[in-house]
């Protein structure tokens, strides 16, 4: 069985049936089905890499990374995702056997189930998954979860308005705004938008600008589409932003970028309109502060509980000393019961020393120190 | 003097000379075993990964051929012992050590312990807690660790007599043929309800998870498969009842021999307040008992034959226990401790003398 093409209907719902998931109990279907074609799932969502393609060929001078686009094939299992939204995508690191996850947005138009997708991904220093990801050859099979995320085009096709729309984004933040201007063309009538929208991008260089074709495609033709690429030095100005969109507080606007851009925006956003902007940041890990200093916040499902200075404690006994009753057991890092997700910030392990910066990580809090800023899902 | 009574002499006297260390010597040793881990955990990678897939792809192979040779009545033989074989390996070798958190390193949700649970009627929630929490961290420690005789047996001398206990050679074969409803049930703590210090009130919550899993255990196991089989259903269904019950020998005397050979030390919750790390080493080491084999039999029980390297380490991917247990048995020597370990053989008389000499009230002194 040599394909690793989707699964036909008939199949997928014999494989989704009751009585499978019966028989296969307590492992599941998928667990049997991945040992003969990981394109074969009932209910995980995996995809093949079909190809990859650098988007800044020239761009390598210092600071710049390579980006490449991703077209992957997922399995019948994949719901379709709506422009704008992320997906988890998990690679099995050679070398480590670690399986390391990262969410990238899906750069692709609006997709339908089993249809392919691309994701746009930039090579950062010490982004493993990325640099493996733009580095992957064809056939390469990765882990997906279904798209998340509400940084959408909140109306749906079959209650078009003609409002203005404005997208502001910098570097990568432009993918999923990428993702929402080609839904639009595509969806549009005759290759129209079908109402004006204004697309305000900033780039470290013209080098590093990815899809420069394709914008100065868009920016040519008769579409409705504004597009307007700044590059360089040249920050975002509320002044510039006003020249270009005089109404801007009162115009839906996504705005996608590194922290510096964003909060510009914001600001720009601030004491009036702030209902019409949507936002989202792009975290990348950051490196350890020092042992005791930062804030520790323990979280549940998006709300804080509570949060305090870093004592230099576990965080099991930082969250006992604010009054949180997290499970726990051994308290010496053989049981797991104890075991949690931290979300963001630097750990070390009191056992190994060993410390750790990795986003959306499973940690023992019995013996887990935070080391700086740290953020932990109870 | 019966050849009988001179080894129970011995035995005392065995249990008597259970070495005691200072608390330097203990730190040290402690330190010794912190190194191996320390080690190991850094060495963690491909080859463990590639071990257990290969040993789940193994495990999925006997499984599948099990439930098909059902559908010919000859290979019927063939067939109980391929799904035997299926479920050995899958609670020991994979069910246990995943859901031990030994393979958590890998970021596989299949191979993770909060997400795995087992081909067995014990719901892998409860387990983990009774297991991976009450006995790893309270080992041999009267009082505390339930795994001591599982509130049914009477195995430690400082276990109070009962004529109750009259029946242990019984409970044990009964425990041995139905061991895997004993698991589903030792997080109920019966024998604490009996005594009036738990109330059906507090095992509520419990009743509704294991019901659960008993109920699709059930299903695939004594309904659906057999039903696939059309007419052959009762063979099917007998043979998949004999599978289970294997499996339920094999994890049984392999279980016992990790704890209950003569020799194993228990402690009181005295010896163990405030202990360090290093007297917990200690403990692991004088509460568990080994099986010497060859690479089959090691696979086959998990690697729970190495029961000593598994309560030292008990996080850490099986397949390392082999490599370690030379180095850990060489320690030992140099601290002058116990390192019990002997043939399948050895061990099983071993726990089944004590099995029934507890059966027995205590001779009192003098006699």
């Amino acid at each position: 069985m040599s394909t690793t093409a989707p699964l036909p209907a008939l199949g997928r719902r014999i494989l989704r049936s009751r009585v499978l998931a019966a028989l296969t109990t307590p492992h599941g279907v998928d667990r049997y089905l991945e040992m003969v074609n990981p394109m074969w799932a009932a209910e995980e969502v995996r995809a093949r890499v079909v190809s990859v393609t650098r988007e800044n060929p020239l761009a390598d001078g210092p600071g710049s990374a390579a980006v490449a686009t991703i077209t992957l094939q997922p399995t019948s299992t994949w719901r379709g995702h709506r422009a704008g939204q992320y997906v988890q995508v998990g690679v099995d690191l050679p070398g480590s056997a670690k399986r390391m996850t990262r969410c990238f947005t899906v750069s692709s138009a609006a997709s339908v189930p089993g249809e392919q997708i691309t994701l746009t991904v930039r090579a950062h220093d010490e982004g493993q998954v990325s640099k493996h990801l733009v580095a992957a050859e064809p056939g390469l099979i990765v882990h997906l979860s279904q798209a998340q995320g509400d940084f959408t085009l909140d109306e749906s096709p079959a209650t078009p308005t003609n409002n203005h729309l404005l997208f502001i984004t910098g570097g990568s933040g432009i993918t999923p705004a990428m993702s929402i201007v080609r839904t639009l063309l595509r969806d549009g009538y005759d290759g129209r938008a079908g109402r004006k929208v204004t697309f305000l991008h900033y780039a470290r260089s013209a080098e590093d600008q990815i899809f420069a074709a394709e914008l100065a495609e868009i920016a040519a033709a008769d579409n409705d589409v504004t597009v307007h690429l700044r590059h360089g030095d040249h920050v975002f100005s509320e002044f510039e932003l006003r020249r270009l969109v005089p109404g801007y507080r009162d115009t839906d606007t996504w705005a996608c970028g590194p922290a510096g851009l964003m909060e510009l925006v914001v600001a720009a956003y601030d004491g009036g309109g702030e209902h019409r902007l949507r936002t989202e940041f792009f975290k990348a890990p950051r490196p350890a502060a020092g042992s005791t200093e930062g804030d520790v916040a323990f979280t549940r499902s998006g709300t804080t509980l509570a949060e305090a200075a870093n004592t230099g404690a576990t965080l099991l006994e930082q969250a006992e000393a604010l009054g949180l009753k997290p499970e726990f057991g051994c308290r010496m890092g053989i049981c797991f019961s104890c075991t949690t997700r931290k979300t963001e910030g630097t750990v070390r392990n009191v056992l190994t020393g060993v410390t750790s910066s990795l986003p959306g990580e499973d940690i023992q809090i019995c013996v887990t120190a935070p080391e700086g800023d740290c953020a932990v899902e109870l | 003097m019966s050849a009988a009574h001179i080894e129970d002499v011995l035995e005392t006297l065995d249990v008597e000379t259970t070495k005691k260390l200072t608390a330097e010597q203990l730190d040290a040793f402690g330190a010794e075993m912190d190194a191996i881990r320390q080690r190991i955990l850094s060495d963690l990678g491909e080859e463990d990964a590639a071990y257990i897939r290969r040993v789940v792809k193994l495990q999925r192979g006997f499984e599948v051929a099990g439930r098909a040779l059902f559908y010919l009545p000859p290979a019927w033989p063939l067939a109980v012992a391929s799904l035997s074989v299926s479920k050995i390996l899958e609670n020991m070798e994979i069910g246990h050590n995943v859901m031990h958190g030994q393979y958590d390193w890998m970021g596989d949700p299949g191979l993770n312990s909060r997400m795995y649970d087992w081909d067995n009627v014990c719901p892998g929630e409860q387990w983990k807690y009774s297991h991976n929490y009450i006995h790893h961290t309270f080992t041999n420690v009267l009082g505390k660790d339930r795994d001591i005789g599982y509130g049914i047996l009477r195995m430690d001398e400082d276990q109070p007599w009962h004529p109750y206990y009259l029946g242990n050679p019984l409970y044990a074969f009964l425990l041995m043929v139905f061991f895997e409803w004993g698991v589903a049930m030792h997080d109920l703590e019966v024998e604490n309800i009996v005594k009036g210090t738990r109330t059906l009130e507090d095992n509520k919550a419990l009743h509704a998870g294991i019901m659960r899993k008993v109920k699709r255990q059930a299903i695939k196991d004594y309904l659906l498969f057999p039903a696939l089989t059309g007419p052959l259903f009762p063979l099917t269904l007998v043979g998949n009842a004999t599978a289970n019950l294997v499996r339920n020998i094999w994890a049984f005397n392999i279980i016992f021999c990790g704890h209950f050979p003569a020799g194993v030390a228990t402690f009181s919750e005295e010896e163990c307040e405030n202990e360090s790390r290093g007297h917990w080493y200690y403990r692991q080491l004088l509460g568990s008992a080994n099986i010497t084999g060859g690479k089959l039999f090691h696979l086959m029980t998990g690697n729970l034959s190495h029961q000593i390297e598994h309560h030292l380490f008990p996080d850490l991917p099986a397949r390392r226990y082999p490599q370690v247990a030379e180095e850990v048995q060489e320690i030992c020597e140099r601290y002058g401790l116990q390192y019990n370990t002997g043939p399948l053989g050895k061990q099983l008389f071993s726990v089944a003398r004590k099995i029934c000499k507890m059966a027995l009230p205590p001779k009192t002194a003098g006699a």
